[in-house]
C-alpha cells in the first residue's frame, strides 16, 4: 500500500510539473507572443523590449524556466500588470470564496445524492423513484449558473430571505459566512448531487444484483446488513470515481456562479485578467486550479485503497 | 393430405420429430436492423421519444432561425416588457403604429427575447456539432492509434488524459481564449472541442482493445491486410455504436460549456445572440425583469434535457453499459 501511496503521489507531481511547463511553453512559443498582444496596437517595438524585460522574457530560456519553477516552488508568481500587486496575494484573497462555494457545493450535492441514490434504487419503480430520476435528469441539464439565477431570484427577490450578493469572511463568523455563501454553493451542488445520484442509483442496482447477494440471502444474513454492508460498500467504488471526476464540474460552477453572486472569486479574476491581458494573473489562477484538480484525484486514488482491499493487499505484492 | 403428421401430433413421430414435452422451447430473437431497433427504443421509451422530437425541434428552429423568428434579431421595441405583453408604436417606419406582441417578453434594449432565443439556437447548434465533430476526429484517431500499437504510443495518451484532467473544460476554454488573445468561435469550438478529446480516446481505446484479440482481426492479419486498412476497416466500423451515443451525450455537455464560456464574456462576440450571453446580460436587471435572463436559461434546459434522454435512449438502443460511455 505504500508504495501504491507512493506511486500516486509521484505521479501527481509528474503531472503538476506537465501543467506549469506547458503554462511556461505556452507563454512563449504562441506566435506574436502576449507581450504584443499585451500592449495591444499601440504597442511599438521599444515599448515590446521595455515589457520582455521587465518580465524577463529577454533572459536565455532555460535561466527563465528556472526562474517560473522556482518562484513557483516559493510562491512568487510575479506582480499584477494592471494594479502592480504580487499575484500570489491577489489569489490569496480570490481562492478562498471560490473554494467555500465548492465545498458547499460538494458537502450539500453528497448529502443529497447519496441517500436519494440509496432510496431510488432500493425502491425501484416506486413513485419516489420516478420523482428522483426526473429530478436528476432536469438537474444534469440546468448549468449550475441558471440554478444560481433562480435562486437569486426565489430567494433573493421574490422573498428577500437570503443575500445575493457579496461574499462575508468566515472570520467574520460562521452564520454569516455560510448565509453568504449558501445560495451558490446549493446552485453548484445540485447538477453534482444529480450525476452523484444516477450514478449511486445504477451501481447500487448492479450490485444487488450479483450472485454474493443470494448467498448472502440464503445465508440469512438480514436484510439491512446485506444492503450496507454488502452492496453499498461495493456500489460506492464507482460513486467515488464519479464524485471525483465530477469535483471539475464544482470547480467550473463554482467559477461561474460567484459571478452571479457578485462574489470577487477566482472566476472574477480570471476573467478580469483575460481581458485586460494580465498574464501573470491568468497563468497563476489555471495553474491554482489545475493544481487543485491534481490534488482532489490523488486524493481519490487514495480513497479506492480503503474501499477496495483488492489495492490495498494487491500493491504490496505486485 | 390427411396422412401428413402435423406439429405437435403427439401420437405420430416422423423422422425429426420430438414428442412435444421434450421440445425445448427455443426462441432466437428476431434480427433487426440497426435503424429498426433504434426507432423501437425510441417509440417505446417515452423520454427517449420527448428528446428526439424536441431535438428534431431544435435544429430545425437553429437552420429556418430567419424564417420562423418573428421578428429580426437587431429589431428593438419598447424595452422591459413582460412576456406576454404587447407594445405600440411604429417600429417599421411606415407611419403607422402597430401592435406587437412579445410571447416571452422584451429584453432592456427592447429586442424581443423569442426572436433572441432563436436566433441562439443557431450558435449553440454550430458550435456544439463542430465542438464534438473536434473532439470525435482527434480523439478517435488517438485512441485508435494509442489502443492499436499500446507500448509507447499508449502510454503516451494515458499520461495526456491524466494531463488534460487538471483542466476543466472552462479553464482549458479560457487558457486557450488567452493565450490565443481573443474571443470568437473559432476559438470557443477549439477550446471545447480539446477539452472532450480524451473522452473520445479513452472510450475509442477501450473498444479497440477487446477488438483486437478478435478472430476477425486474426483473420485480416492473415491474409495480409495492412494496419491502417485493419483500423479503418474492421476496427472502427464495429465501434461505432458506443462513440455515437457519446457523440449524442457530449452534445448537451458541449451546449452547457459554450452557455458557460459565453456567460463569463470569454465566448463568441459580445453582440451574438447566444444563449449564455443573453442569460447573463439578464442577470443585472434580475429584480426589474426576471424573465431575460431565465428565459434563455429555460431554453437551454429543454435542449440539454432532450439530448440527454435521446442518448440514454440511444445507449439503451445499442445496449451499452453506462460505465463504458461517460458523461
Amino acid at each position: 500500500m505504500k508504495r501504491y501511496v507512493a506511486k500516486r503521489v509521484l505521479h501527481s507531481l509528474f503531472i503538476m510539473w506537465l501543467v506549469a511547463t506547458t503554462i511556461f511553453v505556452g507563454l512563449r512559443v504562441l506566435p506574436g507572443g502576449p507581450v504584443q498582444t499585451m500592449l495591444g496596437i499601440e504597442g511599438n517595438e521599444a515599448a515590446v523590449q521595455a515589457l520582455r524585460n521587465e518580465l524577463g522574457l529577454n533572459q536565455p530560456l532555460y535561466v527563465q524556466y528556472l526562474e517560473w519553477m522556482g518562484g513557483l516552488l516559493t510562491g512568487d508568481m510575479g506582480t499584477s500588470i494592471t494594479s502592480s500587486e504580487e499575484v500570489s496575494v491577489l489569489v490569496q484573497q480570490a481562492a478562498p470564496r471560490t473554494f467555500s462555494i465548492a465545498i458547499v457545493g460538494v458537502t450539500s450535492g453528497l448529502l443529497v445524492a447519496i441517500p436519494s441514490g440509496i432510496i431510488s434504487a432500493t425502491r425501484r419503480r416506486e413513485p419516489v423513484d420516478y420523482v428522483a430520476t426526473v429530478a436528476s435528469f432536469l438537474g444534469i441539464s440546468m448549468p449550475a449558473f441558471f440554478i444560481g439565477i433562480v435562486l437569486a431570484l426565489i430567494f433573493g427577490v421574490w422573498f428577500n430571505i437570503l443575500p445575493v450578493f457579496g461574499y462575508t469572511p468566515l472570520s467574520e463568523g460562521f452564520v454569516p459566512w455560510l448565509k453568504s455563501i449558501f445560495l451558490p454553493g446549493i446552485a453548484v451542488g445540485l447538477p453534482y448531487a444529480a450525476i452523484v445520484m444516477r450514478m449511486m442509483r445504477s451501481s447500487l442496482l448492479e450490485e444487488m444484483n450479483q450472485q454474493y447477494m443470494r448467498t448472502a440471502k440464503a445465508k440469512g444474513v438480514g436484510g439491512k446488513v446485506r444492503l450496507y454492508k454488502h452492496a453499498i460498500q461495493n456500489a460506492f467504488i464507482p460513486v467515488v470515481t464519479v464524485a471525483g471526476i465530477q469535483l471539475a464540474l464544482v470547480l467550473v460552477g463554482s467559477v461561474t456562479v460567484e459571478i452571479v453572486f457578485g462574489i470577487q472569486g477566482l472566476g472574477r479574476l480570471l476573467v478580469n485578467s483575460i481581458l485586460d491581458r494580465n498574464y501573470p494573473v491568468t497563468q497563476a489562477v489555471i495553474l491554482i486550479v489545475a493544481g487543485v484538480m491534481v490534488f482532489t484525484n490523488l486524493v481519490v486514488d487514495l480513497t479506492y485503497t480503503v474501499l477496495d482491499p483488492r489495492i490495498r493487499y494487491g500493491g504490496d505484492s505486485a | 393430405m390427411s396422412d401428413v403428421p402435423k406439429r405437435g401430433n403427439s401420437q405420430v413421430f416422423g423422422a425429426n420429430e420430438v414428442p412435444s414435452e421434450y421440445e425445448t422451447e427455443e426462441t432466437t430473437e428476431e434480427y433487426k436492423g440497426l435503424s429498426n431497433r433504434i426507432v423501437d427504443v425510441m417509440l417505446s421509451d417515452r423520454m427517449a421519444l420527448f428528446g428526439s422530437v424536441v431535438v428534431v425541434l431544435f435544429i430545425v428552429t437553429a437552420v429556418f432561425a430567419p424564417v420562423i423568428s418573428p421578428y429580426g434579431q437587431e429589431q428593438t421595441f419598447t424595452s422591459m416588457q413582460s412576456p406576454n405583453s404587447y407594445s405600440t408604436g411604429d417600429f417599421d417606419d411606415d407611419g403607422a403604429r402597430e401592435r406587437i406582441w412579445h410571447p416571452l417578453g422584451t429584453d432592456s434594449f427592447g429586442h424581443d427575447i423569442l426572436t433572441r432565443v432563436i436566433f441562439g439556437a443557431r450558435v449553440s447548434l454550430m458550435v456544439a456539432l463542430a465542438t464534438v465533430a473536434v473532439a470525435f476526429t482527434l480523439g478517435t484517431a488517438i485512441g485508435l492509434l494509442a489502443g492499436f500499437y499500446g507500448g509507447w504510443v499508449d502510454s503516451v495518451l494515458m499520461r495526456y488524459v491524466d494531463f488534460q484532467w487538471a483542466f476543466p473544460e472552462i479553464i482549458l476554454g479560457a487558457a486557450i481564449i488567452a493565450f490565443a488573445g481573443g474571443l470568437g468561435v473559432v476559438n470557443v469550438v477549439l477550446a471545447i472541442g480539446i477539452a472532450y478529446i480524451d473522452d473520445f480516446a479513452r472510450l475509442i481505446r477501450g473498444e479497440v482493445l477487446s477488438i483486437r484479440e478478435e478472430e476477425y482481426i486474426t483473420a485480416a492479419r492473415a491474409i495480409g491486410m495492412q494496419n491502417r486498412r485493419i483500423m479503418t476497416r474492421e476496427i472502427l466500423p464495429n465501434a461505432v455504436a458506443p462513440l455515437i451515443v457519446q457523440s449524442t451525450l457530449m452534445i448537451p455537455l458541449a451546449i452547457l460549456a459554450e452557455a458557460g464560456l459565453s456567460f463569463l464574456g470569454l465566448g463568441v462576440k459580445p453582440t451574438t445572440p447566444t444563449w449564455g450571453l443573453l442569460l447573463s446580460e439578464g442577470r443585472q436587471f434580475i429584480s426589474q425583469g426576471w424573465w431575460i435572463s431565465i428565459m434563455p436559461g429555460l431554453a437551454i434546459m429543454v435542449t440539454v434535457l432532450a439530448f440527454n434522454m435521446l442518448g440514454d435512449g440511444l445507449r439503451d438502443a445499442f445496449d451499452i453499459s453506462e460505465q463504458e460511455v461517460n458523461e
